[in-house]
């Protein structure tokens, strides 16, 4: 296989994924309604006593350029996030359903390196992701959430680091979720605990005003990172912590993902694909 | 003489606690025509896991055109067709699209490979398909498109895994006719795994596998005088019955 037919290869996934996307327009439209029913509802409902303001002593943490930030301005870039969580889990679900109904055969049976085709697939799931957030960033402005508009362009590369990251996150699950039903156990025990536990509603600094335990859990949450990462960038700023810390929980989730898709070590041995 | 396009030696398969293959050793040769007999649950979707690289094998060897699988799968997957036992099409794209994808994963030009395609769907007399929805066709047509789609790469190892299941009689006896002269004339070494005796080529070989070992593996003829029965059944009976 030569560079060429790899280019073929990568081109002829994302292709199908966002073929699916333009044929499953429901599904985007839905993953829609779940952030702006928070921007819309949520947000506004707390605004009158949820306005953020900048923290004393802490310029590292805050992006905005104003001290006093409205509820809204503040969760949307936990919203985003929310929007690729979401993705990353959608897109497991289907490799799960998948598996199960054997489409994924189709895939796995490539010759090309099964690293390379299951890259291939968070790539295209990524940018079917980006579209979904850009969306949502244009309804937003209805909210007055309107970062510059450099931030919309500075966005895009946290957008792609955080979506590989939640995806290959929702690739190693599907790795080890043996049956569609077992599923829903995965919205308990990740996307919950995942986005509550977080800087997506609350500042982490608020956080340690209340329970220091937490406090340390929400720091070490790869959604805290991707929700930091995506705020700064809105704003045309670099959070280096963050980028560090999606660069290497990325790299642990996508080792995993690929070791339980390898046909001779992962979790893919022990069941009946 | 026929080199060997498919080769399978001591070859062993657990899950878990349960032995799914036992020491199977199976040789193939380019314009085989074999059928793999088996109840449900004898093993012949596991064997055809191994062989398609699902998973690997935990012992003996597996060759497919003297390229070692697990050592040079890139090179091994290329020479192999694939039918599944389930529906491996998207149902909401069109076969062009379906076929398209399955190109490109095999890192083929899209017009080359529609080319290829479209010989295939016109020997079936399928060509005013391809633009419809997989959803719209009858399970046979679908089928069908899995077979065209199958030999899109031009592999030169095909393998259907109970490619008939779902499908009307009329349709299966079109799939039988057109894989067997498939192999005639492209010399194609074929593995059709089923539970139906009547599928059973009385001109090709057969390899009957129960409880994950290989009890039989002969041209038909031979198996029924070594059997001497009168028939694929009775023979199947004779290997299998306790």
């Amino acid at each position: 296989m030569n560079i060429f037919q790899y280019y073929l290869c990568f081109k002829g996934i994302v292709f199908r994924e966002s073929l699916r996307f333009f044929y499953q327009r429901e599904r985007f439209f839905s993953a829609l309604v779940r952030p702006l029913v928070w921007l819309a509802i949520f947000a506004v409902g707390f605004r009158s006593f949820l306005g953020i303001s900048r923290p004393l002593g802490q310029p590292e943490n805050w992006p905005y350029p104003i001290s006093l930030v409205p509820y809204e301005l503040y969760i949307a870039a936990g919203l985003i996030a929310m929007i690729q969580l979401f993705n990353g889990m959608q897109s497991s679900l289907s490799m799960v359903y998948d598996r199960e109904m054997g489409s994924m055969r189709t895939l796995l049976v490539s010759p090309f390196p099964r690293s390379f085709l299951l890259i291939s697939k968070l790539v295209a799931g990524v940018s079917v992701s980006i579209l979904q957030v850009f969306a949502f960033l244009m309804i937003a402005l209805f909210w007055d959430v309107q970062p510059p508009t450099f931030g919309y362009l500075t966005v895009i590369p946290a957008l792609f680091l955080s979506g590989m990251m939640l995806g290959a996150l929702g690739m190693f699950l599907s790795s080890a979720i043996k049956q569609l039903e077992n599923f829903a156990g995965v919205m308990n025990f990740v996307i919950f605990p995942m986005f509550f536990a977080s800087s997506a509603l609350y500042p982490l600094w608020k956080i340690r005003e209340s329970s220091e335990i937490l406090f340390y859990f929400c720091s070490y949450n790869p959604f805290t990172h991707a929700v930091e990462l995506i705020r700064f960038s809105l704003y045309g700023q670099l959070n280096e912590k963050s980028l560090v810390f999606v660069s290497i929980y990325l790299l642990i989730f996508l080792i995993l993902a690929i070791y339980g898709y390898d046909p001779s070590k992962g979790v893919i041995l022990k069941k009946k694909v | 003489m026929n080199s060997s396009a498919l080769t399978i030696k001591t070859l062993n398969h657990n899950f878990g606690s349960l032995k799914a293959l036992d020491n199977i050793d199976i040789t193939l040769n380019e314009g085989d025509y074999s059928i793999l007999l088996g109840l449900n649950g004898a093993g012949k979707t596991t064997l055809f896991s191994l062989i398609t690289r699902l998973y690997d094998n935990q012992t003996g060897l597996i060759e497919i055109f003297s390229h070692n699988l697990k050592k040079n799968p890139t090179k091994a997957l290329a020479n192999i067709g694939v039918v599944f036992q389930q529906p491996t099409v998207d149902l909401d794209l069109t076969v062009e699209q379906n076929l398209q994808y399955h190109a490109s994963l095999h890192g083929m030009r899209k017009k080359f490979a529609l080319n290829n395609a479209l010989i295939e769907l016109k020997r079936q007399n399928m060509e005013n398909i391809l633009k419809k929805k997989v959803r719209e066709l009858s399970g046979g047509q679908k089928r069908r498109v899995e077979i065209v789609r199958a030999l899109m790469h031009n592999p030169k190892l095909l393998l259907l895994d109970e490619p008939t299941v779902g499908v009307d009689i009329e349709s299966r006896k079109l799939i039988v006719k057109h894989v067997k002269s498939l192999c005639k004339e492209k010399q194609l070494a074929v593995l059709w795994a089923t539970h139906l005796i009547d599928e059973v080529d009385q001109d090709g070989k057969l390899i009957v596998l129960h409880r994950g070992k290989v009890l039989a593996n002969d041209h038909v003829k031979n198996i029924l005088r070594k059997t001497k029965t009168k028939n694929v059944s009775n023979a199947f009976d004779y290997y299998t019955k306790d």
